[in-house]
């Protein structure tokens, strides 16, 4: 292997902000990242992970804080002196150049000799799997070969970063869980740093080694995949990790970390994550796997079942309360719609946020 | 659209053929006449000449001096070409992938050359020339004409360069290109069929402009469809045979270029630049 | 990584350069530029320089030239001339131009016919000045044709009048409407119409309910640019007219009063007002089209 990609300590973001309309808008967006690092940017679209991602490529100025790689400010280089690689949603292959004219395009733009280009080219070509296709052009490739040819034109400049924008939006279901293994492979076999964009959490979960969740322009929560999947922050971060229930309630009692709820006069019990007062409007957020028929533990809930769907193993159910909640629930066996059944949550995996606050744009 | 089988509609459909039947026939006909009439050797009162002969090209040929015309036409369409591409593709290319203050006045000011007849700002150009001493020179026709030329190509261009994925200009800049290796490794090869047809179409409509060559040249600076006015103008002076074998030759010169700007144009951009949708 | 700016020298916040790009201006935009400069200096300049030079008449006071105008009937019924050809030119391509285009629509093979019916507009009007001279005339094919057909005893009288300069306007505006009028045709989306077609809309309806306010800010763009090309008609009305007489149009009046007066000064009042009659037409057609639809005319983004 001598595709060896240049090292160095850490990125960081520093406060760095974006005001360009409304939409796609930075706040004081800070963050550090080591080397050898797998970031994923999660976040639903309009949240600004692309635009945080343009931003370290230098596709966009900022218009506040900084970045810096190591101790070198890099946000007032042009894209061309930063010397990254990028991997864009819709792999922005050249239309005009063949697959081997596409990779070798960074080496040749760095005015490397020819016979080195095509020694790297050839690694790049063997580390995607792409042997064999190197005279073609892009729109004679598949999705997933085109796919491989952006990632190889991205690491065979030896970039110190490598960006990964949606890599795989546009790729089949089956297609996108073998790119994401590929893609993994690859960081680990070449020791990269990647920041990847993604607005899948699977994708993210499974990829990353820390997670970002952005929304409006804001870092809401930063941490491993299981500290995202099993603390939520927020209530809008555990929308994004499968809390699909949501239960508004008011808070009756606060003690202990812990939170007792009032919703429409059932009592439900969690872990508080957010300050609560006793009073204010508060939610319980209980994923589906953790909603599961019975009423012998706590938290029992009274719903009519609506829909019943078979997923393989077990079943997911729909259901709403009387006073017209929906839940989403786990059942071993099939139940009888319209039935009136009871649903309970242990309380460990129940989790309690405040109201999230409205009007920020 | 949807076809109907009625009785009503395909009554319908053979009234707009036979329109537009009776348009291709009159149209073509009234070439084949300026054809005919430049080989007869006299026409009057009969279907067809009494005889054919070459011989009003040759006279034509001296006595319009064809020759000279013909290279004043060539010279003043090529730089026409080159300059209006140059200026064009430049500023369509800011255009398509700037947004800045003024550019909607700035596109305004493009269109209106293409939206007001050359002869109605052609006088005031005329006059300003004359001011100036450029009218009735060589450079004066070229600028006159790159007046509307320079805003065509702009408004080809741009469409054609904003279907270009910015994120591959974006992809060429992140892996090291500058400016000028962007345009020469990226811009320039994916935009050539665009220039070429824009700059053909250009070609086309130049060595067809009348009103401001006409407005502008001098005796000297005349291209052949103004010769071909001044020629039909003083019609009598000369037999009508030579003036429509002046005409031939105009017509050879137009639709040769027409021809090869047909292999990289649909004919309809010759009017309009809107793209046509592939036929369903 | 030498590009690489070192810490001390840069302070917080972006610089110069990137906060005009972030309003839009960097090299790039200045690439425009060149061609802005050469059309203030070609186009606009010359305008407003015809503009002033209006009000400077060779005699009288400043408003001379235009008095000269409308008080004089040489001068002022070719407004009336110009506007009596181009208005019903326009009226009949546009009319003749709409079904066809549904028809062209349906073609596999429209390439032929629309590289046919480009011809005219190539050669441009001076070829089919006179070619028309000769195929209309007394003796010319089209009268021959009448006549053995049985349909006229005398040859019509087709050049040098009125009919001529509307049957050259009818030669080259056709094509010209025809095709800006394709363009938008096909611009619609077809499923449009087979989704009408599916809801119980018949031929009739879908074009009336569905083709015609989708493409009448189409139409009304072709509508101006068609008249503003009529309207400005120059060689064939000198040459298959009475230049003199019905088809003295106004761009004659602009012509000779710059090129055999050497008035320029009332050569530029005359040319603003024909700029002016075309202003005015076009605004009007253009303004009637706010009460029309303006968004895609394709459902998707386009």
């Amino acid at each position: 292997m001598t595709i060896a990609l240049s090292q160095f300590n850490e990125v960081r973001l520093d406060r760095v902000s974006r005001e360009f309309g409304a939409l796609n808008a930075l706040r004081d967006v800070s963050l550090t990242i080591q080397r050898r690092e797998f970031i994923a940017l999660l976040g639903p679209s309009g949240c600004g992970k692309s635009t945080t991602l343009n931003c370290i490529a230098g596709l966009l100025p900022v218009t506040g804080g900084a970045i810096w790689l190591d101790k070198n400010r890099i946000d007032t280089l042009r894209p061309e002196e930063r010397g990254f690689g990028m991997v864009f949603q819709n792999y922005a292959l050249f239309p005009h150049l063949n697959v081997r004219q596409n990779i070798g395009f960074g080496l040749k733009m760095r005015g490397i000799p020819r016979a080195e280009i095509d020694r790297k080219v050839n690694e790049a070509l063997s580390l995607v799997h792409l042997h064999g296709q190197e005279n073609k052009l892009p729109g004679q490739l598949s999705g997933g070969q085109q796919q491989r040819v952006a990632i190889a034109r991205a690491i065979v400049i030896e970039p110190p970063l490598v960006l990964m924008d949606e890599p795989l939006s546009n790729l089949d279901a089956k297609l996108r869980l073998e790119m994401r293994a590929e893609i993994r492979r690859i960081h680990n076999e070449l020791g990269a740093t990647t920041i990847y964009v993604t607005h899948d959490q699977d994708e993210a979960l499974s990829l990353a080694d820390r997670i970002v969740v952005l929304r409006d322009g804001v870092v809401r929560q930063v941490g491993t995949p299981k500290e995202l999947y099993e603390g939520p922050a927020h209530l809008d971060v555990a929308d994004f990790m499968g809390f699909r229930n949501r239960l508004k309630g008011n808070v009756v009692a606060v003690e202990n970390g812990r939170a007792l709820l009032d919703v429409e006069g059932m009592r439900i019990s969690g872990v508080a994550r957010e300050t609560l007062s006793v009073g204010s409007i508060a939610y319980a957020a209980i994923r589906p796997d953790d909603l599961v028929l019975g009423e012998a533990g706590g938290n029992a809930l009274q719903v009519r079942v609506d829909t019943i769907e078979y997923r393989g193993r077990e079943f997911v159910g729909t259901a709403h309360s009387e006073g017209g909640l929906d839940f989403v629930f786990r059942a071993h066996q099939p139940v009888e719609l319209g039935s009136t059944v009871h649903l309970q949550a242990d309380d460990q995996r129940v989790l309690v946020f405040a109201e999230p606050i409205k009007g920020r744009k | 659209m949807i076809r109907d089988t009625t009785l009503g509609a395909k009554l319908w459909a053979v009234a707009v053929w036979s329109l537009v039947g009776f348009f291709v026939i009159n149209l073509l006909a009234m070439i084949a006449t300026v054809v005919t009439s430049s080989f007869a050797t006299r026409w009057l009162g009969t279907w067809l000449p009494l005889g054919w002969t070459t011989r009003w090209y040759s006279s034509a040929w001296s006595e319009f001096q064809l020759w000279d015309v013909l290279i004043v036409t060539f010279q003043v369409v090529g730089l026409v070409v080159l300059l209006s591409g140059a200026l064009g593709v430049t500023a369509a290319y800011a255009l398509a992938r700037r947004d800045f203050p003024g550019k909607r006045l700035l596109v305004l000011l493009f269109l209106l050359p293409l939206l007001i007849p050359p002869i109605t700002f052609g006088i005031p150009l005329a006059t300003v020339l004359y001011r100036t001493g450029l009218a009735g020179t060589f450079w004066g026709v070229v600028v006159a004409n790159l007046v509307p030329t320079v805003p065509f190509v702009i408004l080809v261009m741009i469409p054609f360069i904003e279907q270009i994925d910015p994120k591959i200009e974006a992809a060429a800049r992140v892996f090291g290109a500058n400016t000028f290796k962007l345009f020469i490794h990226v811009l320039l090869p994916l935009l050539l069929p665009g220039i070429l047809a824009a700059l053909l179409l250009v070609l086309v409509r130049t060595i067809a402009m009348f009103e401001l060559t006409f407005l502008v040249a001098g005796p000297t600076s005349q291209t052949l469809v103004v010769a071909l006015y001044y020629a039909v103008f003083a019609a009598g002076v000369r037999a009508v045979q030579s003036i429509d074998a002046m005409a031939v030759v105009y017509m050879a010169t137009t639709l040769v270029w027409l021809v090869i700007a047909l292999r990289f144009v649909n004919p309809t951009q010759i009017v309009t630049r809107a793209k046509q949708q592939p036929a369903h | 990584m030498e590009a690489i700016a070192s810490t001390a020298h840069v302070d917080h916040g972006p610089n110069l350069r990137q906060r005009l790009a972030a309003k839009g201006f960097d090299a790039v935009t200045l690439l425009v530029v060149p061609a802005a400069i050469f059309s203030l200096l070609l186009f606009v300049y010359p305008f407003a320089f015809g503009f002033i030079l209006s009000f400077e008449p060779k005699s009288g006071g400043w408003l001379a030239n235009y008095q000269r105008f409308f008080s004089d009937s040489y001068f002022y019924d070719t407004i009336a001339n110009t506007l009596g050809l181009s208005v019903p030119v326009t009226l009949l391509n546009l009319l003749l131009a709409v079904p066809v285009s549904f028809r062209v629509r349906l073609m596999r093979r429209q390439r032929l016919l629309t590289t046919i019916l480009v011809l005219p507009i190539t050669l441009g009007t001076v070829l089919v000045a006179e070619g028309l001279l000769n195929y209309l005339g007394p003796q010319g094919w089209f009268n021959r044709t009448l006549i053995t057909l049985g349909f006229i005893d005398q040859p019509l009288r087709l050049v040098h009048n009125y009919w001529g300069v509307f049957a050259s306007l009818v030669i080259t505006g056709f094509p010209f409407t025809f095709l800006l009028t394709l363009s938008y045709v096909t611009g619609i989306d077809p499923a449009l119409e087979q989704a009408a077609a599916t809801l119980g809309a018949n031929a009739w309806q879908r074009f009336f309910h569905v083709y015609l306010p989708l493409l009448m800010p189409g139409f009304a763009i072709t509508f101006c640019l068609s008249f503003v090309q009529a309207f400005s008609v120059f060689p064939s009305a000198v040459l298959l007219g009475e230049p003199a007489g019905s088809t003295r149009v106004i761009s004659i009046a602009a012509y000779q009063a710059a090129f055999e007066e050497y008035d320029y000064s009332m050569a530029s009042s005359v040319a603003m007002i024909m700029g002016f009659v075309q202003l005015a037409i076009v605004v009007l057609v253009l303004a009637s089209r706010g009460l029309f639809y303006r968004g895609p005319a394709s459902g998707a983004k386009g």
